[in-house]
């Protein structure tokens, strides 16, 4: 094997990136059928972004991300059946189902959604980081939001706050080129989103998003610059999206020869010929591997279907938290 | 003891650095400059940079860094410094604090505390005489308290910070240099029920904020008239204290709400409906309402003072109702 990572990472590795592929196919399947409703981004293509920069991550680091989510929850270890009970709107669903695909929450996994707005986490991760550094917790907080992003105002006001406060944030920028249907270029005067961050005082550089242990090698030098107390670093995760921004759309903003393209690159099946190369891996194993994903998914199809309704008794439950529970929340957290 | 409203904003933020290690103080020029109402001023010396945070223009970001630092553990209380700049900060506002708690299913809690200054008749213009925290009553998942009394303002504070979700206080600017007597013992206050501050029998002037004051005077001047208003202070717009109005109108069978936002989807509009809703057979006439004209503020006194509620004008609604 002439690689740097051991065999046992590297097929973890794969495996994360090949769960996320075949949980999101499922929850096509059960769009169609209209178990699944509203929207439903799907990150098929940008595997490699969540898997390897999770790699980076300890259980204490904290997760802000956005509407396309599925990812980060799988790798960050909420259970598949949790996360598609929320995608059914199930009680049992890891936001009780209030909040579905866009709004996933973990509180013991320190995943803070699933936030929706383009750009609204920003703010939230600098706050988490803030509230660390007060506190004398050596923690990260890991970032994500996309391209689209880069635009709003909370993008510029985070970053030059994270580097002011020197509080340990990764920014985290998933490049798929396309802010929804406006490509990059379109909407930025200046398009290089590493550039934009260290114009505010940042360190960030350019990472091949579809090259796992690219993200991986990446994130783990960034988080551990963070680490060491010298403030927030951003990567710009150069990636693609080979679905429609939500379930549907008539792609008129793109080229079926750019999707092609980008799919030549798809980090699955990348990766995959790497570690036949390397020989770590064997359409036997493949095939084991596949069988146990699809045996997880199932399990998590059922649980979902299984799982109760919230009751409508309940529809204004949480809107407040009622005062018994707020003297045990405050004992719980930290 | 007899201090200013900013003495006991001042007073209430002391009380809370000193007896809660997880809180701090952030916002625009809370640090160096003492805060631009004064509220702050000496703080930064008492508490150090790390606890009193001199933030960028950049509501957005200091707003959100709150909602996060709520959820990582600490007890931030956000100074925007005036409802006019708390609008480049709705997003976080409305989008997150206000929905995390129920989107998470009960997972998370945002202990926040935002404050800032509300309100025209200092000749500042259209865009620095906004009362807008009507508007943000209107959203379920936040708390919006509007002290009106140097009691309220410093132990609405120290209530607030005892709140496990996001709390907003509006700060009337023109009350900051008002004088009030503190009262004794006074640490937080009761903030879920609204207050009689004058007892009458012939109408309830139902108001908050510094519109409480305009129509105390009112009332003083309906007095001489022989005419008896109960003056409701609602202290808090979200919860509403509905019981508390209906009570009064039961008593008086006349409402007049006193309002300086604008009429037209004012918090008085909601009063108003509660009043209908709950106390209709009360009623011996319709409610009247004495709120802004429909008018982005002017800056030359003589229109400020024709656009905002004035005591000559809720007198002269007084008047009609009985007439």
């Amino acid at each position: 094997m002439s690689i740097a990572v051991d065999r046992a990472h590297a097929l973890m590795l794969f495996r994360q990136m090949l769960r996320i592929r075949r949980f999101e196919e499922k929850t096509v399947e059960l769009y169609s059928l209209g178990k699944i409703r509203g929207f439903l981004h799907l990150y098929i293509g940008e595997e490699a972004v969540a898997v390897g920069a999770l790699q980076a991550l300890t259980q204490e680091d904290a997760i802000v991300a956005t509407y396309r989510e599925h990812g980060q929850a799988l790798v960050r270890g909420t259970p598949a059946g949790s996360l598609m009970a929320e995608l059914y709107g199930k009680a049992t669903g890891c936001a009780k189902g209030r909040g579905g695909s866009m709004h996933f929450f973990d509180a013991a996994r320190r995943f803070y959604g699933g936030l929706a707005i383009v750009g609204g986490g920003l703010p939230v991760a600098v706050g988490l980081a803030l509230a660390d550094k007060l506190q004398g917790r050596p923690r990260v907080t890991a970032c994500f939001f996309g391209d689209g992003a880069v635009a709003e105002g909370e993008f510029h006001e985070s970053l030059n706050l994270a580097a002011l406060w020197k509080l340990p944030v990764l920014f985290l920028c998933e490049n798929n080129l396309y802010a929804m249907g406006t490509a990059l270029a379109r909407h930025q005067a200046q398009t290089d989103i590493a550039l934009k961050a260290r114009a505010s005082g940042l360190p960030a550089q350019a990472v091949d998003g579809m090259d796992v242990l690219a993200v991986e090698e990446a994130t783990q030098q960034a988080a551990a610059s963070v680490r060491q107390g010298n403030g927030p670093y951003l990567l710009e995760f150069r990636t693609y999206r080979f679905r429609a921004h939500s379930m549907y759309d008539p792609e008129l903003y793109r080229t079926k020869e750019e999707v092609e393209q980008w799919k030549e690159r798809d980090p699955i099946t990348a990766f995959e010929g790497r570690l036949r190369e390397w020989k770590c891996l064997t359409s036997d194993d493949l095939a084991t591997m596949e069988a146990t994903i699809a045996a997880e998914i199932d399990e998590a199809v059922a649980f979902a279907e299984a799982g109760s309704w919230e009751p409508v008794e309940n529809l204004t439950k949480d809107v407040y938290t009622p005062p018994r529970a707020a003297g045990e929340r405050h004992e719980a957290r930290g | 003891m007899k201090l200013t409203y900013r003495e006991a904003v001042r007073a209430g933020l002391r009380e809370a650095l000193q007896s809660d290690p997880r809180v701090f103080l952030m916002g625009e020029d809370v640090g160096r400059y003492g805060g631009t109402y004064a509220c702050s001023h000496g703080l930064l010396q008492e508490f150090g940079p790390e606890r009193i945070r001199d933030t960028p223009l950049s509501e957005s970001v200091f707003v959100g860094a709150g909602i996060g630092a709520a959820l990582g553990g600490m007890r931030p209380i956000v100074e925007v410094m005036t409802v006019n700049f708390s609008l480049l900060a709705l997003d976080q506002i409305v989008n997150n604090a206000a929905t995390i708690r129920h989107m998470s299913g009960g997972q998370f809690s945002v202990p926040l505390v935002v404050r800032m200054a509300t309100g025209g008749g200092r000749q500042v213009a259209a865009q620095h005489s906004h009362s807008l925290e009507g508007w943000y009553a209107h959203i379920p998942g936040i708390k919006v308290l509007t002290p009106a009394t140097v009691t309220d303002a410093r132990g609405m504070l120290l209530a607030a910070l005892r709140e496990p979700d996001p709390v907003f206080i509006f700060e009337h600017a023109y009350l900051y240099p008002m004088e009030g007597e503190l009262e004794e013992e006074a640490g937080p206050v009761d903030i879920s029920k609204a207050t009689v501050r004058r007892p009458g029998r012939d109408v309830s002037l139902i108001t908050f904020g510094g519109s409480l004051w305009k129509s105390l005077e009112a009332a003083n001047r309906l007095a001489a008239e022989g005419i008896e208003a109960e003056v409701v202070d609602l202290r808090m717009l979200r919860p509403l204290d509905a019981p508390t109005v209906l009570a009064s109108v039961k008593k008086t069978h006349r409402a007049v709400i006193v309002d300086e936002a604008w009429r037209t989807g004012s918090f008085a509009a909601e009063v108003s409906a509660r009043i209908m809703e709950g106390g209709f057979y009360d009623l011996d006439g319709p409610v009247a309402r004495v709120c802004s004209a429909e008018v982005p503020i002017p800056y030359p006194k003589h229109l400020e003072d024709a656009a905002l509620p004035s005591v000559e004008g809720i007198v002269r609604a007084v008047r009609g109702l009985l007439k």
